[in-house]
């Protein structure tokens, strides 16, 4: 019959439009910014920066390795390494970025930098709504901007920062338990050198090597990338 | 000049008009303009003019590290993200032998035809709109598509740029509560789809103004090497998963659906019919889908050099054979990265379907094309 295709289309749209009263599957959107669908936990928008402690600035993770300068695709990332060093978590001695920014206006939220970082220094932030009416500047981001607490971190991406949590723990704890072997060592090879035994120092030196297990971190620029 | 001046500016029966349409018009899906000389409503020539939303995808990936072209890749065909991110690392895995762990095998079958379906739904949506169907079939379909996002977006971070699959894997691995959620999903598409074929394909108005237009014949769709869901609504059975069976395709039980005509009604019943066997691979692989790695532990993802060579990588993309062919020179970056991309090469097939047709029917011609223009400009 003709006509029969049009009816049936037709009792579709109704059954639709009757249905999202009743049906949540059939509702189209929710009334943004009122209303707001929760985020879920691995979505991502941009980098920031991760510090340890209560200074922003001066507890920034970041060593200035730059091996997410050299590896961000649309190369958003500007960094520049400080003169002098300062100690890490684990009381390396480590550079730190005397400059750190990010273009935002340029930033593909890849998260490559995340991906490359040994450092467990960057990290995905959730904010969106970061619309400014400064053009050039206002998403121009420096080290003030970038720089979010651990707290920040556990409290948006909770599994992840359990994960970085304990692998930084462990970290420590490798390397305080190298620290002690050292010392004892230290002592050992001391005491050693009083009693006049060569042979005995070069395996105290040896001892404290194994002991070391997993490096601390690991040292970058193993790979170079041509621009 | 007066407004009676402008009415006698119509052409005159014979005469040939000239209309650029686009490259800002809603109809052509983004900036591409064609430029259609009429007899009349009739149309007599038509040439794709592309390139506007060109951005040297293909030489930024070969000034960066094999790493750094998986998050461009998404930016191709925008809304299919994850199978472009398949292509690529496909290409990159022949190039350098890397094995893929089964688990991530599965995962990328699970968000590939996810991505087909999505990809399906907002084109049958668009096209209906096209058609004058307004609003409502895009909005049911966006509704759907948006669950999926919903998924890819737990999944990998991101709605739609996902950067999802690395050489040897994939980034992360999907919780089981995340395959659940999949699952309860896929449980509710096909009462969508059923919906959505019911609310239009037997409309009346719908079938006199789709069956028999834009006709593209089997011998002419294969001469010019086009591919996907338009090659098979010309009865072609070419369908890649099918060929090369790449990743774990070969096994799954799925059908290839078929046109006859090669008009514009088959080609929109075609993605109706993949996205129902799109379902049937999902229901499939959630059933088989078993725990172990999702990388390969010996692959370097920064400062990966492949030994020199070449390689071509090719995958069942949603709208036809995506391929990456790349050559390495045993450096850090590819030496040449190419991009096969099917919107484009389905995109030139145009003119020879919708010559002698009315200029309204070049509007529904395109977007049976299926084309997003971040491919097709690249």
């Amino acid at each position: 019959m003709l006509g029969e295709g049009i009816i049936q289309g037709l009792l579709e749209t109704a059954r639709n439009f009757f249905g999202s009263y009743v049906e949540k599957d059939r509702l189209v959107t929710v009334q943004y910014p009122e209303q707001r669908h929760p985020l879920p936990e691995a979505s991502r928008n941009f980098p920031f920066l991760l510090y340890d402690g209560s200074e922003p600035e001066a507890g920034l993770r970041c060593v200035a390795c730059q091996i997410c300068e050299k590896e961000c695709p649309p190369r958003c990332i500007h960094i520049e390494k400080s003169k002098d060093k300062k100690p890490d978590f684990v009381g390396k001695q480590q550079f730190y970025p005397a400059v750190f920014n990010i273009d935002v206006s340029v930033c593909m939220s890849c998260q490559i930098c995340v991906e490359v970082c040994p450092f467990d220094a960057i990290r995905m932030d959730k904010v969106f709504e970061l619309s400014t009416s400064n053009r050039f500047g206002g998403l121009l981001w420096t080290k003030r901007e970038l720089a979010k607490s651990n707290e920040y971190y556990q409290k948006i991406h909770p599994t992840e920062a359990a994960e970085c949590d304990d692998r930084r723990e462990k970290e420590l704890a490798e390397a305080q338990a190298k620290a002690a072997a050292a010392a004892t060592a230290k002592a050992a090879q001391a005491a050693a050198a009083t009693a006049g035994a060569g042979t005995s120092a070069a395996s105290a030196n040896g001892a404290s090597g194994n002991g070391a297990g997993a490096k601390p971190a690991e040292v970058p620029a193993k790979t170079t990338v041509t621009p | 000049m007066s407004v009676d001046e402008m009415v006698t500016l119509e052409a005159g029966p014979g005469e040939i008009m000239e209309v650029s349409m686009g490259p800002h018009h809603p109809s052509t899906h983004g900036v591409f303009r064609m430029d259609v000389r009429l007899e009349g409503e009739r149309v007599v020539r038509l040439k794709p003019v592309f390139g506007y939303l060109h951005r040297n995808h293909e030489k930024i990936a070969e000034h960066g590290a094999y790493l750094s072209a998986i998050p461009y890749t998404d930016r191709l065909d925008y809304l299919c993200s994850m199978t472009n991110n398949w292509g690529y690392v496909l290409a990159v895995e022949k190039l350098a032998g890397i094995p893929v762990p089964e688990r991530a095998e599965y995962i990328r079958v699970i968000v590939a035809e996810l991505t087909r379906f999505q990809n399906h739904a907002g084109l049958v949506g668009f096209l209906l709109q096209d058609m004058g169907a307004s609003g409502t079939p895009l909005m049911y379909a966006f509704r759907e598509r948006e669950k999926i996002l919903d998924l890819f977006e737990s999944l990998s971070g991101a709605r739609m740029m996902c950067n999802y699959m690395r050489f040897g894997g994939v980034r992360v691995d999907c919780s089981a509560e995340w395959l659940e959620e999949v699952r309860q999903l896929i449980g509710r598409l096909p009462r969508f789809v059923d919906e959505f074929e019911a609310l239009l394909r037997a409309n009346e108005i719908l079938m006199a103004r789709t069956q028999g237009v834009g006709v593209l014949p089997r011998e002419l769709a294969i001469n010019a090497g086009v591919t996907g869901p338009m090659l098979r609504a010309s009865g072609v059975n070419y369908d890649i998963r099918k060929v090369d069976k790449y990743g774990v395709y070969d096994r799954f039980e799925f059908q290839v659906p078929l046109g006859d005509h090669g008009d514009v009604y088959d080609r929109y019943m075609m993605r109706i019919l993949e996205m129902r066997e799109s379902v049937k691979i999902l229901e499939q692989a959630l059933r088989d889908i078993s725990d172990g790695p999702i990388m390969d532990p010996k692959t370097r993802l920064r400062g990966l050099r492949p030994k020199a060579g070449e390689a071509y990588g090719r995958i069942e993309s949603p709208k036809g054979e995506l391929g990456f062919f790349l050559v390495s020179d045993g450096t850090m970056n590819p030496y040449r990265y190419r991009v096969r991309p099917p919107s484009m090469i389905n995109l030139t097939i145009l003119e020879d379907m919708c010559l002698g047709q009315n200029v309204a029917d070049v509007v529904i011609t395109l977007g049976s094309v299926d084309i997003v223009l971040g491919e097709v400009d690249r």
